[in-house]
């Protein structure tokens, strides 16, 4: 079914504006079949705006797109018989059971009656959803939602699938659930396109990642080419409370060989730090400027880190915004 | 109706054929709901019916119906009355489904782009046929009857259908510009509640005072119903010296249809994408 002359998902200068703002600009795609690609960034990054081009949800303002070789403006009804599309609110009938829910996608897939009911059976059961699947969905848990919603992206097999933060709003138990079934359906072949907010699973799954700021690509790379390039240790100071950000920055400064990272809401700080830098002289430094630490240790970057770097607005703000 | 070229586009009939097979899935969707919420019927099998026994035995002894009996002439306002309220159904479903995720779902599937709205057309005119049999039913026990010809008679149910699928449509529409479930409602109680009692489908417009008689007269409730009762041959009270479109209630009603349609189908459409597609 792949077109293996060209890249399962492709895209050339992908821009959507929306009035004055450019919601999207300049993204370029390359994604081999088989692979993944994790798309990162904050909330209004684009990320979003995106899948939905790539889905022909949404038409781009200016540039192009191809899933397995077909314009997803001009073919975009044959694109649609091409991927799966798990959106970030679980698209499914709440009136419905489980079972009713995925007959009737697979009807709309213009799958065969006999198929539409047999593949229906099959995802129940490899997504655990077999005991509930004659319960109406809106009796169901955040997770098994999710889960019937990968299975309605599931029905027609397709070699493309989009997940647009699939884990928003799991528990860490049904996180870590689909977490597993995605990396199943990765090892099986299949095309995934991702965004998340949770940097250890793109680490984790993704072969490629792109990161998006305000409309546009800040990086990409492998996760560890992206770590790779901002590079060396970092210490993080975890503070008993976000009031002392600013102060703790101020008193890594002599030791930091970049900014100081702090997403504003927790209270924590991270900073690459200059080599042969000891621990001992950083606490010292945050102990004599009265910054209230409970703890404080030294780690290889992260992704987490790579995004921070990225995507850091201005210096940030301290204490009573992020309360909020 | 799809906004984007197919380079490769299905023959006709083919796509013809997914066009009904996709809504009637989609229609069948709306059954489920309406076996899983009875409720949802209500208002098209208990309300008519309650509407019926109100009007013919609270209100029906003091309502004076020159050249008739009160009970033939409630039919046509009732059925059209239940009809108008009908744009209701479409209007609270499709705003809930647009403010869940489920309408980017269908639109990301390989089904005919027709489809969504068809399916919910489908399983609201179906449901304003029961509603349509209800009536005659109930009117048939109170003492409405049919006192034309055969010709006449089904004009007059194709009348009613018509009306029904302009009043979905409209509903619809509501439905794609809303908010949420519940401004449609508020805009239905704000609007069509009174239009619907500023008519002739209950009294007679000679009873109202002067002002009201004149909306009453103009209101194409009025004329709808009017139209009901000439064709099935029931009494239509219409006063004398009653504006054009009155006098003419059959064709009037029938060019009324038509020009909703012809406004709220295709707005309906273009807001519908305009919501969607952003």
């Amino acid at each position: 079914m792949n077109n293996f002359s060209s890249p399962a998902v492709h895209a050339d200068g992908l821009s959507k504006r929306y009035g004055e703002l450019w919601a999207l600009r300049d993204l370029n795609l390359d994604v081999p079949a088989g692979t993944v690609l994790g798309l990162l960034g904050h909330n209004g990054a684009g990320k979003t705006t995106a899948i939905r081009i790539l889905t022909t949800l949404a038409s781009p303002t200016s540039g192009s797109a191809r899933v397995t070789g077909l314009d997803v403006v001009a073919d975009a009804a044959a694109v649609r018989s091409q991927i799966g599309v798990v959106g970030q609110y679980a698209a499914v009938d709440d009136l419905m059971s489980a079972r009713a829910n995925l007959r009737m996608i697979g009807r709309l897939y213009h799958l065969p009656h006999a198929t539409a009911d047999r593949r229906a059976d099959e995802l129940l059961e490899r997504l655990s959803l077999a005991d509930a699947a004659d319960r109406l969905v809106k009796t169901f848990s955040g997770g098994m939602r999710r889960r019937l919603d990968l299975a309605a992206s599931l029905m027609a097999r397709p070699p493309v699938l989009f997940l647009d933060e699939p884990t928003t709003g799991l528990d860490p138990e049904a996180r870590s659930e689909l977490w597993a079934l995605i990396g199943e359906l990765v090892g099986e072949g299949m095309t995934l396109i991702l965004t998340t907010q949770y940097l250890d699973e793109a680490d984790r799954t993704a072969d490629q990642i792109v990161v998006l700021d305000h409309g546009r690509v800040a990086a990409r790379g492998t996760p560890t080419e992206l770590k790779a390039r901002i590079g060396g240790e970092r210490v993080a100071v975890t503070l008993s409370s976000p009031a002392h950000v600013t102060i703790a920055a101020q008193a890594l400064e002599p030791y930091t060989s970049g900014p100081v990272a702090s997403d504003g809401a927790e209270p924590e700080v991270i900073a690459p730090i200059q080599p042969g830098t000891r621990l001992m002289e950083i606490v010292r430094a945050l102990d004599s400027a009265g910054v209230d630490a409970s703890d404080v240790h030294r780690r290889e970057a992260t992704l987490d880190d790579v995004f921070l770097t990225l995507t850091r607005r201005e210096q940030p703000e301290p204490a009573k915004e992020a309360v909020a | 109706m799809s906004s984007t070229s197919i380079t490769i586009a299905p023959p006709l009939l083919a796509r013809l054929r997914w066009q009904v097979a996709d809504s009637l899935v989609l229609a069948r969707r709306n059954l489920a709901h309406v076996r899983q919420i009875p409720e949802k019927l209500i208002d098209v099998t208990l309300q008519p019916l309650m509407f019926v026994i109100l009007f013919a035995y609270v209100f029906g002894n003091v309502i004076h119906i020159p050249g008739g009996s009160y009970h033939a002439y409630l039919f046509g306002g009732i059925a059209v009355q239940t009809l108008v309220f009908g744009l209701m159904g479409p209007g609270t479903a499709i705003a809930t489904d647009l403010r869940e995720g489920i309408v980017d779902r269908f639109r990301s599937l390989p089904m005919a782009r027709s489809a969504y709205l068809g399916g919910h057309f489908l399983a609201e005119l179906i449901a304003a046929m029961l509603a349509i049999l209800v009536l005659s039913v109930s009117g048939l026990i109170i003492g409405w009857g049919i006192h034309t010809d055969l010709p006449h008679a089904l004009a007059g149910y194709a009348l009613l259908v018509l009306l029904a699928a302009a009043m979905i449509w409209i509903g619809t529409f509501l439905g794609v510009v809303a908010r949420s479930p519940d401004a449609v409602q508020g805009i239905v109680f704000l609007v069509v509640f009174p239009l619907t009692f500023v008519a002739s489908a209950f009294v007679p417009l000679e009873g109202l005072p002067s002002a009201l008689r004149t909306i009453g007269e103009y209101n194409p409730v009025s004329t709808f119903a009017a139209a009901v009762r000439t064709l099935f041959g029931n009494p239509t009270a219409v006063p004398r010296g009653a504006p054009w479109p009155l006098q003419h209630p059959v064709l009037t009603s029938v060019l009324w249809c038509l020009a909703l349609l012809a406004v709220f189908v295709p707005a309906t459409l273009a807001m519908f994408r305009k919501r969607t597609e952003g």
